[in-house]
């Protein structure tokens, strides 16, 4: 929907509808992940239909593949299921296994390249292309691609999926579980110095998910500091310690190596006390950081938006209005701002989509 | 008779390694079995700071997370000094009868003479 | 801040391990305790792969043992580099090999101190020169003699007579590796295989037919080091971490261990008899100790050379048991001859070691 512009347009679009390959489309959203489904819905809401790209086969991006939610264990597959119901109702149709993989800006309106066909023009695009989790291989001392049963917070949910088959050693019940903190984050041999914010949460949670699975199974939490900033995030933390009995040990774990019966053996430091300290874990689980996502970088690279020194994008008024990338119809949302959880990317979703309608409709 | 040190004039070192695997949590267990509040222990040190009897080496904090880790030597020692006055009950975040655990402790630490 | 990101930065070392003109300084400590080593090796490199190695004998000792003792003060061990480099130099060649793990590290942290100190190195240059009236190049290419026997292992095991496998079902030998301190960890960027997952041994291993072993201690520190070693009331320590690392590999039965840095093997060999000495435990089978080699010597009875010319009767622990494994073609009675064929007398059993 092409509107005339009068003096309260700040951009210079064209004020007439082009030959129909050449149609200026109103907004496009890259990235159908929690924010992206939030925002098409908030355009939806106000009358704009978006055109929504989606690189994978499926939309919900990484919660989709995520078993509960914290703090309070909600269902992600309810949460998906709610999010798919409320995008039919609204016809509103996520262009699936079609990745962006360029957008220039010209002449006041946005080229997309993308994997689906010919370029695409729009007035307004709004970037919600998320993260992608740290790639566990890089911290080569936990083993991570070596040894079977060391794997990340990221799998754990998904086996979660399984009931209490999830995580069975040889069709046996695990003994002992350790879950390690700030993998690939605030590390700079890693590469990465910043908090990923959520894991702390996650790594709480899915120590609990495991008690609750198996009852007399040792859980250990390895960490530096224990981030529970959250509403319910403490009272989860002090649920998991006194409730379920779950140890956790501050200190990092300097290395996993194998043993004779297949378990792991991991070392390191109890920094309370100032002693080494060792144990034998049926399984390793890696709470992995957020990094931006691949593609986030590729698609931004030639439009005026600043990134920080990780990667993450970051609004010109991140005080104010973090969502607005700059004033001329770019808008960023949600992780691909920086490690979020999920109201927190909802939100950010919402209020961009908001900011869209305003651009498109003048009122910007 | 020579002793390996004689022999040798040195002998292999133990380690102090913290052998989760080959602990003693039975004094822990049988703690928390009193006083289960004391699992919501986040060590955050109120009780060492306020005791009274810091001068003389009581340290609650530590004292409870040995126990965790299987470590029982010099538990009767370091506890000796605990006059039961109960600030670090006052003071502790998680609400634990840090009071009631030292006092039960130190009945299940003489039970084991 | 800088960031240090590490990850997979040993795979531009790997790719540029130089191929042939080396010159070649010796190593202390396995000339003494595995004198077949050094010269298998530069059999293996001249007239099995046609490599062109210089060895020369006016080269010393890197003098680390001294340094790591903090009894050689750092000027010193600078300037014995950097005669080392000097006669590399007028010798005509570019590429250093390196025989001992620890000179290894010494020659690394050296570069390393001249590239980030550049007045250390012109200090240097000019004590060296004040010294002897020589002048040096830093090499282009520094490497370890088990990077070059790893970089080759295919050209080794393509002229071998024996594979790592039991010679009765053909099922591989089940080998243990440990990889020197000084090589894996204090340059991890300077290792084939980074410091978590060295591969320089297990490649070399598993090319030439054996199957690695991985233990919960294999990458714990043997406990060698020098000053913790040097002074012998201090000795408990050094020998604690060595068994540590035995009692790790001993539920696994290996039927030998292999390790890259001469002190390593030493150690592993040799304290294996004293451990039985003060707690009458063993490691191996049959209450026997579990053999331990050097690359070379592994590399040597791949291709087939006589037992006693590699040294191994010098070992602590018997490697025989080893041999009859592999069904090996060897001499048993000549086990303490000389090269001669003059009986040069068994060793007793002391009553104790003394150093």
């Amino acid at each position: 929907m092409v509107k005339h512009g009068k003096k309260r347009f700040r951009g210079t679009v064209p004020l007439t509808v082009l030959t129909d390959g050449d149609r200026i489309k109103d907004v496009a959203v890259v990235g159908a992940g929690v924010t992206g489904m939030s925002a098409a819905l908030t355009l939806a809401e106000s009358g704009y239909s978006a055109d929504v790209f989606e690189k994978e086969e499926d939309p919900g991006g990484h919660v989709g593949a995520w078993h509960s939610l914290f703090p309070g264990g909600e269902s992600a597959r309810d949460l998906m299921a709610g999010f798919r119901q409320e995008l039919v109702s609204r016809g509103i149709r996520i262009r699936t296994g079609t990745e962006v993989t360029a957008v220039d800006r010209s002449n006041g309106y946005y080229t997309l390249q993308t994997t689906g066909g010919e370029p695409e023009k729009f007035r307004s695009v709004l970037v919600s292309t998320g993260y992608r989790l740290f790639d566990a291989s890089r911290k080569e001392e936990y083993g991570f691609g070596v040894y079977p049963y060391v794997i990340t917070s990221a799998e754990l949910e998904k086996r979660l999926e399984q009931g209490d088959r999830a995580l069975l050693v040889g069709g046996m019940e695990p003994g002992k579980v350790a879950f390690v903190h700030c993998v690939g984050s605030r590390d700079s041999k890693a590469g990465n110095l910043y908090c990923s914010r959520v894991c702390c949460i996650t790594g709480v949670k899915q120590a609990i998910a495991v008690k609750e699975l198996y009852p007399d199974c040792e859980v250990l939490n390895f960490y530096m500091d224990l981030r529970m900033y959250g509403v319910g995030y403490e009272e989860l933390y002090q649920k998991a310690q006194e409730h379920h009995g779950i140890q956790f040990i501050r200190g990092r774990v300097s290395e996993a190596a194998p043993t004779r019966s297949g378990a792991i053996q991991v070392k390191a430091e109890d920094t309370l006390l100032g002693v080494p300290l060792k144990t034998e874990v049926d399984w390793l689980v890696l709470l992995v950081g957020m990094e931006p996502a691949d593609g986030t970088a590729r698609i931004t690279g030639s439009l005026d938006i600043d990134r920080d020194s990780s990667g993450f994008l970051r609004g010109k008024q991140s005080m104010v209005k973090p969502w607005a990338a700059e004033s001329r119809g770019i808008f960023i949302a949600g992780a691909c701002c920086g490690p979020a959880t999920v109201p927190e990317s909802v939100t950010q979703g919402r209020a961009a989509a908001v900011s869209v309608v305003q651009y498109l409709s003048g009122k910007a | 008779m020579k002793t390996t040190a004689d022999k040798w004039g040195f002998r292999p070192e133990q380690s102090g390694t913290i052998d989760l695997e080959n602990g003693n949590y039975e004094l822990w267990w049988r703690l928390v079995g009193k006083v289960p509040g004391i699992q919501a222990c986040m060590f955050c040190g109120s009780c060492a700071s306020t005791c009274t009897a810091q001068a003389e080496g009581m340290n609650f904090r530590k004292v409870q997370l040995m126990l965790r880790r299987g470590m029982n030597q010099s538990l009767r020692q370091l506890t000796a000094h605990c006059m039961l006055c109960g600030k670090c009950t006052l003071v502790c975040p998680r609400d634990v009868d840090t009071r009631s655990a030292i006092y039960n402790l130190k009945l299940l630490l003489h039970e084991s003479l | 801040m800088e960031q240090t990101n590490r990850t997979g930065t040993w795979r531009t070392y790997q790719e540029n391990i130089a191929d042939d003109h080396y010159y070649y300084v010796r190593s202390c400590i396995r000339q003494t305790f595995f004198p077949g080593s050094e010269a298998a090796l530069l059999n293996i490199l001249r007239n099995e792969l046609g490599k062109d190695v210089m060895d020369d004998p006016r080269h010393t000792s890197c003098s680390g043992i001294g340094y790591h003792s903090d009894i050689v003060p750092l000027p010193t061990i600078m300037t014995v580099v950097a005669r080392q480099f000097a006669l590399m130099t007028e010798t005509g060649y570019r590429n250093f090999l390196v025989s001992c793990v620890t000179s290894f590290g010494i020659y690394n942290e050296i570069l390393h101190l001249w590239e980030h100190h550049p007045e250390t190195l012109e200090k240097t240059r000019d004590f060296l020169w004040k010294a002897t009236k020589r002048e040096f190049t830093i090499p282009e290419n520094v490497v370890h003699t088990s990077d070059i026997v790893h970089k080759f292992r295919k050209e080794i095991f393509s002229r071998s007579k024996y594979s790592l496998v039991h010679q009765s079902d053909k099922m591989p030998l089940r080998i243990a590796e440990h990889v020197g301190c000084h090589y894996a960890k204090i340059f991890p960027d300077k290792g084939v295989g980074g410091a978590e997952f060295p591969r320089v041994l297990t490649d070399m291993i598993e090319c030439w037919g054996g199957e690695v072993v991985d233990y919960p201690e294999r990458r714990h520190c043997c406990g060698f080091g020098f000053r913790q070693y040097i002074i012998r009331e201090n000795r408990g320590y050094p020998l604690a971490n060595t068994r540590k690392k035995m009692e790790s590999l001993a539920p696994y039965q290996p039927d030998m261990i292999v390790a890259n840095c001469p002190g390593c093997s030493m150690f592993m060999d040799k304290w294996q008899y004293t451990i039985g000495e003060m707690e009458g435990r063993t490691f191996g089978p049959e209450g026997r100790g579990i053999p331990v080699l050097t690359y070379e010597e592994l590399a040597g009875l791949v291709l087939g050379y006589d037992p006693w010319d590699l040294g191994l009767q010098m070992h602590q622990v018997d490697a025989e048991p080893l041999l009859m494994k592999m069904g090996y073609d060897y001499s048993p009675s000549r086990k303490y001859l000389s090269a001669e064929g003059k009986y040069l007398g068994k060793p007793m059993v002391p009553d104790y070691c003394c150093l």
